[in-house]
């Protein structure tokens, strides 16, 4: 639990407690308060979450208990059948890939996925792909296109994998190829940053028509450990990165680099799974019947001027 | 004659101390008008030193006199209003162009290889590190729009530390940009082909490099994904040793080709005479496919 939800959690225990003892009569003392101390809960909750810090944002992308791309795949997708391996190298648990249902039509899914458990973390890198998850996900791309299915990827990272050996595999080669694969896909393709967006390892699914980002998911050229190290040259400025590079939702769309942002229910996506899904099933499955409509030449020449669109530069005289 | 000693070595109050030049792999002690003469390249361990952008267009084109540069107007903004503990991305910006008299960390423009005009695009790493900011991918994606306007292979040289921190996400997606241009322009049929110099890094390795038709290493250079740093800033542990040279790149099977730097325009002039469409038949062929784009 974070720091920031632990009076809030208090307050709910004592509500708990309350609802036990207030038994039917809506007239008694104890309902009375309870009706107060509801109020107040809802009142602080949305105090809290209408001021959070950037930093208390990358906490909230970071729960351990915030949903992953299974949980969402769970919800949004009637029969999600998970394809494994790279048929190069090995199968990265760290990403998951696979055919699905949503709304009705046929779709490949792609996304990083993070464990719940140490032991589970362990098994799945603390969802940092190596190449061969990428690899992965390359090998679905082009199936996608080869069978016409349009592509939805979830992204939830702190970043690619950075070992030597994922080096000796190459990792840059891996990010690289898949960006240049998603820029040119001849499908629809819709990217969702549903909690930690982190660099070139989330970029690497995140070339797309589209790009949403839940309300309290970041997005970051760094993780703000590594983008302190760089900067800092110590990872323990971490919270002063994070205010500095501007990675929220809100942040991120008056920049002009994501489409929209996908609100979570009160308290964040992990208080209620259900409603962040439905929220995002609505997104995706407006979006996604806007982009199948589409010319196949027009959808990449639009998703092409999209990126091209991204940067901010001015003009100087040459020195 | 007084003697002063100065980081270990001896040396002379009236020599210029810029005689000399200390190799930055080995440590090397080289009198600078020899080691100018071997372009640079350390006798002792084969180190490749950094070139400006300037001498590698000398050094790649047949006349660096013909070398047309476009886009040198091209700046960064500072679209967080960018801020680190040592200054304002603003004055970090402006002491590089004062450093480097050039607007941002990557020189391009139009020139002749053996005999051919070629898009030429090269990192100028003493410009921020070289790092990528919205500007850096602005003229690399002119580049690669370019040289697809009008048939031209493309050659990028790159030294750089990748993305660079201080514009955030707008760094990030000049990966994105850059490796989507880059992409068009192999739809064309143009080749594209990147020298890796020391060092190539994280973003940018990571991108319009790394899906270069031929990536060329120079001997000894730095090529990795994730810096020393960064390695330590998220698993908290020592970076590994390793040297992550061009050499070790090549033996993880990464790169075609790692080249001394006296045969690199010959080798370059080469590659590229092979699969660079026949110059007539070129502008034709680009048109067409342009047209869709």
């Amino acid at each position: 639990m974070l720091e920031f939800e632990r009076d809030l959690d208090e307050l709910r225990e004592h509500i708990a407690e309350l609802e036990r003892d207030a038994g039917a009569d809506p007239n008694s003392q104890v309902a009375r308060e309870l009706a107060v101390l509801q109020l107040e809960l809802e009142t602080r909750t949305a105090d809290i979450f209408a001021h959070l810090t950037p930093w208390q944002r990358v906490q909230l992308a970071r729960h351990a208990q915030r949903p992953h791309t299974q949980d969402y795949l769970d919800r949004l997708c009637s029969d999600f059948t998970e394809l494994h391996g790279d048929r190069r190298f090995a199968d990265d648990p760290s990403v998951i890939a696979g055919l699905a249902t949503f709304e009705g039509r046929s779709v490949i899914v792609v996304g990083h996925q993070k464990g719940r458990s140490t032991a589970e973390n362990v098994e799945r890198n603390f969802g940092m792909a190596h190449p061969e998850g990428f690899r992965k996900a390359l090998r679905l791309f082009d199936m996608a296109e080869r069978f016409g299915r349009p592509v939805l990827t979830f992204l939830d990272t702190p970043g690619a994998s950075p070992t030597l050996d994922d080096e000796k595999r190459g990792q840059s080669w891996a990010i690289a190829e898949n960006m240049a694969r998603l820029a040119r896909l001849r499908v629809p393709v819709i990217v969702t940053v549903i909690g930690e967006g982190g660099s070139g390892g989330a970029l690497a699914l995140g070339v797309g028509d589209r790009v949403l980002m839940l309300e309290h998911a970041i997005y970051s050229v760094a993780s703000p450990e590594a983008a302190a190290a760089i900067i800092w040259r110590s990872s323990d400025h971490a919270e002063e990165a994070a205010a500095a590079l501007g990675l929220t939702a809100p942040d991120l769309l008056r920049a002009g680099l994501i489409d929209r942002v996908v609100p979570e229910p009160e308290g964040g996506a992990h208080r209620d799974f259900d409603s962040a899904a439905a929220n995002l099933r609505a997104e995706l499955a407006r979006m996604l019947e806007e982009l199948c409509a589409q010319n196949v030449d027009d959808l990449i020449n639009a998703r092409y001027a999209k990126f091209r669109a991204m940067g901010e530069h001015q003009q100087a005289p040459a020195v | 004659m007084a003697v002063r000693r100065r980081g270990g070595v001896q040396s002379y109050p009236d020599v210029p101390v810029d005689l000399w030049v200390t190799c930055r792999k080995c440590g090397g002690m080289h009198y600078r008008p020899e080691f100018e003469a071997a372009l640079r390249v350390c006798p002792s361990c084969n180190y490749h030193d950094r070139l400006d952008a300037a001498e590698r267009i000398a050094l790649l084109l047949d006349d660096p006199g013909e070398f047309r540069e476009i886009d040198a107007d091209v700046t960064a903004a500072d679209p967080l209003g960018f801020r680190r503990p040592s200054g304002s991305y603003v004055d970090r910006v402006a002491k590089a162009r004062a450093l480097t008299s050039r607007n941002e960390a990557i020189v391009c423009g139009i020139g002749p290889l053996h005999g051919r005009p070629v898009a030429l695009g090269v990192m100028e790493f003493g410009f921020i590190a070289g790092s990528m900011g919205s500007a850096t991918g602005e003229k690399i994606t002119r580049l690669f729009e370019h040289a697809l306007r009008h048939g031209l292979p493309v050659i990028t040289v790159t030294a750089s530390g990748g993305a660079r921190q201080d514009e955030g996400l707008f760094a990030l997606m000049q990966m994105a940009r850059t490796t989507a241009a880059a992409a068009r322009l192999g739809e064309a049929g143009l080749p594209h082909i990147c020298v890796m110099a020391d060092p190539t890094l994280a973003g940018v390795t990571a991108s319009f490099a790394a899906v270069a038709d031929i990536i060329v290493g120079e001997p000894g250079a730095t090529i990795r994904f994730a810096g020393s740093r960064v390695v330590q800033g998220t698993l908290r542990r020592r970076a590994p040793v390793e040297d992550h040279t061009a050499e070790w790149v090549l033996r993880q099977g990464m790169l075609d080709l790692v080249v001394p730097r006296r045969e690199l325009r010959e080798t370059l002039g080469r590659v590229i005479g092979h699969l660079a469409p026949a110059e007539a038949a070129a502008p034709a062929r680009v048109t067409a496919k342009a047209a869709r784009v």
